[in-house]
């Protein structure tokens, strides 16, 4: 666990963030913190800003014009907007999409994509690593055979546990996953649900989701983030409780919100 | 159980009178094509041999082949193509993937757009005053491939950024999502999955240099040209060299008493030309195609 004298137990800081895309602020100066090896859940109704929250933090809002971001995000006490090298940054930290991508590549190749882009050419290196990934993320025992065929033939719930295997390939200290069960069945969302238990010993996770029994069973804390603003950051305990400080929460985790 | 409900009824027919027009409508596009092949080649048929390919033109261009134009048509394709595909392509990569929407960047898009609506004669006017005169090229088979790349490259990166948007944004942004850069990500996905759409593009654009008069008329074509039979690399880039458009011009317009069937046995050797090409294009996508990995 990294501590920093500024910053004892943040794996990483958010510190007045602000978002613009064009004219229109869509996070609006929020402020909170997650802790090393937590699994900190992010809820919230759709266009509260979860999605571009995440995208700030690994920096890739850069990707979309007119993007205007203000604040701080610190990530092990250091500003991402300082950092030496932006890439590194991005394989610091795993990102998992909602809707699953494949790249038009092999199985293989797919997980092998990050460590090559950061220089890794060994073949054993890269053969154990790949096994690794693709175990953590319960794809493993259905694609072994059959590596050298293409990522993106395989089905909506393998395609996701693919790039979560991919976002674990250039082993990230932070793992954050957006809406990652919205394409895949219960069935898989359980499995990959235990995988996440598990992967809480090595990394912090990050995880943003529509389903509030989903942050209730993972999380051990919860924000709630209302057209970008935060309502309510707290433990779970208090978060799923009968008395949560806001009423705002106590209505939108018993989906009675309108 | 399934019984027919007018509105049913109706949907069926509807379909079927759909199909027919659309079909009818197919089928009246590939047949003025197939006349047209037909009418070439039956009034051309004379004079067709490999002999007529590969003889220069003699006798006031009334007898013989047409091989210096020939060559000379390959080798104007060839060269403008060298010069516009590499330049047309690195453009369009910068605009689809690195240029950030900007007042300098719309109007290279404007530009674009414009350049490819110019008629050809404007192109040769201006390579006449740009290469031919001021660059000091004089006519010649370089200057008036200049002129012709400098009139596909507009159609080339216009078609080329069409097949890199092709490629899904989902793609690139799982790529930067595990920290490639920019060019990585062009490399190892979108330019591989983009490549047959590419050179599809540029491969049509044979069949536009191949039959352009005008921008090399006044640049380097010439009336009549004697090359060495049989040598391929006959031509130098500082020659002026015949070229198969223009020779189907002269001998239509200029040339008295040709045989009659010598204009249509050069349209035949230009049409072979060209359909070559685009056969090439089409195989090559589907060969491309047949790898399509989504
Ligand atoms: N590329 C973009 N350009 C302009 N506005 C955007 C863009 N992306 C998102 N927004 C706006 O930002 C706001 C927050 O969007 P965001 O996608 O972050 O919400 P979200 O909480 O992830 O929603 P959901 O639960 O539907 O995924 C929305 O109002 C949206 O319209
Ligand atoms: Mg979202």
């Amino acid at each position: 666990m990294v501590m920093t004298a500024d910053s004892p137990g943040k794996k990483i800081e958010v510190d007045g963030l602000r978002l613009r895309y064009g004219a229109k602020e869509v996070i609006h100066g929020i402020s909170f913190h997650v802790e090393p090896h937590e699994i900190f859940a992010i809820i919230g109704p759709a266009q509260s800003g979860k999605t571009s929250l995440l995208r700030c933090i690994n920096r890739t809002i850069e990707f979309t014009a007119g993007t205007r971001v203000g604040g701080k995000v610190l990530v092990d006490g250091e500003d991402v907007q300082q950092v030496k090298s932006v890439y590194e940054l991005r394989r610091r930290i795993g990102m998992v999409a909602p809707l699953p991508v494949g790249l038009p590549l092999s199985i293989y190749d797919n997980v092998a994509f990050a460590p090559r882009a950061a220089g890794v050419r060994g073949k054993d290196d890269l053969d154990g690593l790949i096994e690794r990934c693709l175990r953590q993320a319960a794809l493993w025992d259905e694609v072994k055979d059959r590596l050298d065929s293409l990522g993106t033939k395989l089905s909506g719930g393998q395609q996701q546990r693919l790039t979560i295997a991919r976002a674990l390939s250039h082993q990230p200290e932070v793992l954050c996953l957006d809406e990652f069960s919205i394409a895949i069945d219960p069935v898989t969302t359980m499995r990959i649900e235990d995988v996440l238990k598990e992967l809480k010993n090595e990394m912090t996770i990050i995880l943003v989701t529509n389903l509030v029994q989903q942050a209730r069973r993972l999380a051990s804390r919860t924000m709630f983030l209302w057209n970008g603003n935060i309502v309510e950051v707290d433990r779970n305990e208090v978060i799923f409780s009968d008395a949560p400080a806001s009423k705002h929460t106590l209505d939108y985790v018993n989906g009675i919100f309108g | 159980m399934f019984t027919q409900t007018p509105l049913v009824r109706r949907k069926q027919r509807n379909e079927i009178i759909a199909k027919w027009i659309f079909g009818a409508m197919a089928v009246a596009m590939v047949v003025p094509l197939l006349l047209i092949i037909f009418h070439l080649v039956s009034r051309a048929w004379p004079l067709l041999s490999w002999d007529f390919l590969v003889t220069n033109p003699v006798g006031g261009m009334r007898r013989g082949g047409v091989w210096s134009a020939f060559l000379g048509t390959i080798y104007l394709v060839v060269m403008s193509l060298c010069i516009s595909a590499p330049i047309g392509v690195l453009a369009a990569v910068y605009l689809n993937e690195y240029a950030r929407d900007s007042w300098f960047t719309r109007i290279i898009n404007l530009a674009v757009v414009n350049l490819a609506g110019v008629p050809s004669i404007v192109h040769a006017l201006f390579g006449l005053g740009a290469f031919v005169i001021f660059a000091g090229m004089g006519r010649s088979i370089l200057a008036a491939s200049l002129t012709l790349a400098i009139m596909t490259l507009p159609v080339i990166i216009a078609s080329t950024k069409e097949s890199l948007a092709a490629v899904p944004v989902s793609f690139r942004e799982a790529c930067w999502n595990v920290g490639a850069s920019r060019w990585q990500t062009i490399r190892r996905i979108v330019l591989p999955n983009s490549i047959s759409g590419i050179l599809t593009g540029v491969i049509l654009q044979v069949s536009r240099t191949a039959g352009e008069t005008a921008p090399i008329m006044f640049t380097g074509a010439v009336f009549f040209k004697k090359i060495p039979e049989g040598d391929l690399f006959a031509y130098n880039l500082r020659d002026q060299c015949m070229a198969l458009s223009m020779h189907l011009y002269t001998v239509t317009t200029q040339v008295t008493n040709a045989p009659e069937a010598l204009p249509y046995a050069i349209a035949v050797i230009l049409l072979a030309t060209v359909l070559f090409a685009n056969a090439l294009s089409i195989s090559l996508r589907v060969y491309l195609r047949s790898r399509k990995k989504w």
